[in-house]
């Protein structure tokens, strides 16, 4: 779950991590009213979950109230990337003298997290790693002895600061680790961590993704995420509810399988045939009747969808209900669109039966399907 | 043979006593697996399917002398019953529960690998050596006795490419699912150093697919060992977008770092054989195994 830039700035100013000091609006007489509370110049910065946001014009400048008053006005009735912007944080312009970049994320091999900082920043960290790739100092997290100022000013003097700036650089890191442990995160960033013309060091922009996993000991977040502004699409956010994995996709071929594995491969065979996915839509192991309905359900309220596809590898999941939650889905919201169904595994003959019966034909096999749902995609069937 | 688990594999189950534990508990036992003991914490002196119940993973496997264990428990409490069995001694833990936490799973590989015990999972289908041992969901019948060594990510998919190997007479040395998850015990590296070792292993098929750079570290371990077996793959995800979670925990493209082409083209030039479709795959090993 990604956290928008204002909530990522309150919990590292909370936990004693300097933040430019700022303030939010969601209008712009709201804009206004912080921007006076404030000292100029201020930056104007959308509030959205889309990486690019400085490129597609997502911060503006202002030298006066009046002007972030006009220049949220700007932003809150734009949209970036599609996303519409609901409001602003506007904060006190500092004097940055050099960018860096400091952040966690977790590292698959060594099974730990990792620190990562760079001397350079302000740029994604995959750019610094391909233009400066010698300048990234990484460190891999013992779990055991975690991760203390010393390890902080280690990667500190390789960035290639002394004195004072050196415990102050510890400080920081060492604290952004404790919000990393604290908040179970998986990725969190200060990039650009910025070293003022005075020599501190500022967290210039945050931005912080939590586990979704350990969202069960972050309950206001759960909430947040279900409940309030999020990234997610209606479907998807329908599709959490309900506990199964879906992904908003381009194209016009819904998708439905168990097993995420499956379900990729299954895009991608569609994709091979020359089709476009509308989704990844994954119901998970064993799903009975009613959580096939209700991901058809979600799969048919996208109106890009012109045919479905179906593919069902029964393990612990039972054909049977596969094909019972299929007609369950058809009578609740009518058979609009048309559908092509792989049923194989456990229970595969009485589920063919349930189908066949009413009138549904059943594939066997996986490319077979693949190729006759891309020709309903583009022909509209037969 | 095959790597990991075989005939003597004494297996205790955590959370026997729950849905899942129940119902699968009875197909391990049905495959042959010895599955000596069970595991719920208050459910202790009651029996399910006739194996013997205790609150304490030390009691069970001080009674029957278990060596692993598979653990069904909800991911809220899972990592704390994979510190219990490590703690307990067992060397051999299969995880299947979804969703547990990535710092939960940072905590019990440290443990793990202080006291060298061999995690597979979390949010695996488990491990199966056709005719000795079932540690897992997999159905069974899909699987046979043969030379070919399975890794992979997924669970459904790898059931779909053992079918499809099955079909065609290609049988199974050892099949395993790494997990889903970002934060897994076993990795590519490390089950094809374990196949090598494995006389009755002739080929490995890796299942791979988008996030992370495992498969990429598998292959320059490949290309670096000169790795003497011969090596197909597949990998899915082509069409995933950059910065989706697929399903899997694990299965995300973060800028250009994990995409599936990346992960394609390092395996190709290590000489590995690449799939383009699921089915693609016994295509490619019926040269290298003979019946």
């Amino acid at each position: 779950m990604k956290l928008f830039e204002y909530e990522a700035k309150n919990i590292l100013e909370n936990h004693g991590i300097p933040t430019s000091r700022g303030m939010l609006a969601t209008s712009p007489s709201q804009a206004k009213e912080v921007a006076s509370k404030l000292k100029p110049p201020f930056v104007v910065k959308a509030q959205v979950l889309v990486a690019g946001r400085g490129k597609a014009g997502g911060i503006l400048f202002a030298d006066s109230i009046e002007q972030a008053e006009k220049e949220a006005e700007k932003l809150l009735t734009m949209q970036i990337k599609g996303i519409p912007v609901k409001s602003v944080w506007i904060e006190e312009k500092i004097q940055i003298k050099k960018e860096l970049y400091f952040g966690i994320t977790t590292d698959r091999f060594n099974q730990s997290y990792v620190a990562i900082a760079s001397a350079v920043g302000g740029m994604e960290i995959e750019e610094i790693a391909t233009e400066a790739p010698e300048k990234i100092i990484r460190f891999p997290i013992n779990p055991q002895h975690g991760f203390h100022s010393f390890h902080a000013r280690q990667m500190a003097i390789k960035m290639g600061y002394s004195g004072n700036q050196l415990s102050d650089l510890g400080r920081i890191f060492e604290r952004l680790y404790c919000v990393c442990m604290d908040y179970d995160a998986e990725l969190i960033e200060m990039n650009p961590l910025a070293e003022t013309v005075e020599g501190k060091f500022v967290a210039a922009d945050a931005r912080i993704i939590l586990d979704d996993n350990a969202l069960f000991r972050h309950q206001e977040y759960k909430k947040r995420l279900l409940e309030g502004e999020s990234e997610l699409t209606p479907q998807e956010v329908e599709a959490t509810k309900n506990d199964l994995a879906y992904v908003k996709l381009d194209g016009d071929i819904g998708v439905i399988g168990n097993g995420a594995g499956l379900v990729m491969a299954t895009l991608d065979t569609i994709q091979y045939y020359g089709g476009k996915p509308a989704n990844f839509l994954d119901v998970g192991g064993g799903a009975p009747a009613e959580k096939i309905a209700i991901a058809l359900k979600i799969v048919f309220s996208d109106p890009k969808v012109k045919a479905i596809f179906i593919n069902i590898l029964g393990g612990i999941t039972r054909c049977d209900e596969v094909a019972r939650g299929i007609l369950e889905a058809r009578a609740k919201i009518g058979a609009t669109k048309p559908m092509v169904i792989r049923l194989v595994g456990t229970n595969e003959d009485e589920g063919k039966r349930i189908l066949t019966e009413a009138g549904v034909h059943v594939l066997e096999s996986m490319e077979e399907a693949a190729q006759r749902v891309v020709e309903i995609s583009r022909h509209g069937g037969k | 043979m095959g790597i990991i688990i075989d005939k003597n594999t004494r297996a205790i189950v955590q959370g026997i006593t729950g849905a899942q534990g129940s119902f699968h508990t009875k197909l391990m036992l049905e495959y042959g697996t010895k599955i000596v003991a069970g595991v719920t914490p208050g459910k202790g002196k009651t029996q399910i399917h006739d194996v013997p119940v205790y609150d304490t993973v030390e009691e069970a496997k001080e009674k029957h002398s278990a060596n692993a264990s598979i653990i069904f428990v909800p991911a809220p409490f899972a990592a704390d019953s994979a510190l219990e069995a490590l703690e307990g001694g067992i060397k051999t833990i299969v995880i299947i529960t979804e969703h547990i936490p990535i710092k939960d799973a940072i905590n019990v590989m440290a443990c793990a690998k202080q006291v060298n015990a061999t995690i597979i999972g979390p949010n695996t289908p488990g491990i199966i050596t056709p005719r000795e041992s079932k540690l897992g969901i997999m159905p069974a019948h899909i699987f046979k006795l043969g030379n070919i060594g399975m890794i992979s990510r997924s669970g459904t998919l790898t059931y779909e490419i053992a079918a499809g190997l099955t079909r065609k007479n290609l049988g199974q040395s050892t099949c395993l699912g790494l997990g889903g998850d970002p934060i897994t015990g076993l990795n590519f590296v490390d089950t094809l150093k374990m196949f090598k070792q494995d006389p009755q292993t002739k080929a490995v098929v890796l299942i791979g697919e988008i996030g992370g750079n495992l498969e990429e570290l598998a292959a320059e371990y490949i290309a670096n060992e000169k790795y003497p077996k011969p090596v197909a793959a597949f990998i899915a995800g082509r069409s995933a977008p950059p910065g989706k979670r697929m399903g899997h925990a694990g299965a995300i493209v973060m800028g250009k770092a994990g995409t599936a082409e990346s992960k394609i083209e390092k395996f190709k030039s290590a000489g590995v054989e690449v799939a383009e479709k699921p089915n693609d795959v016994p295509e490619l090993l019926m040269k290298f195994v003979s019946n």
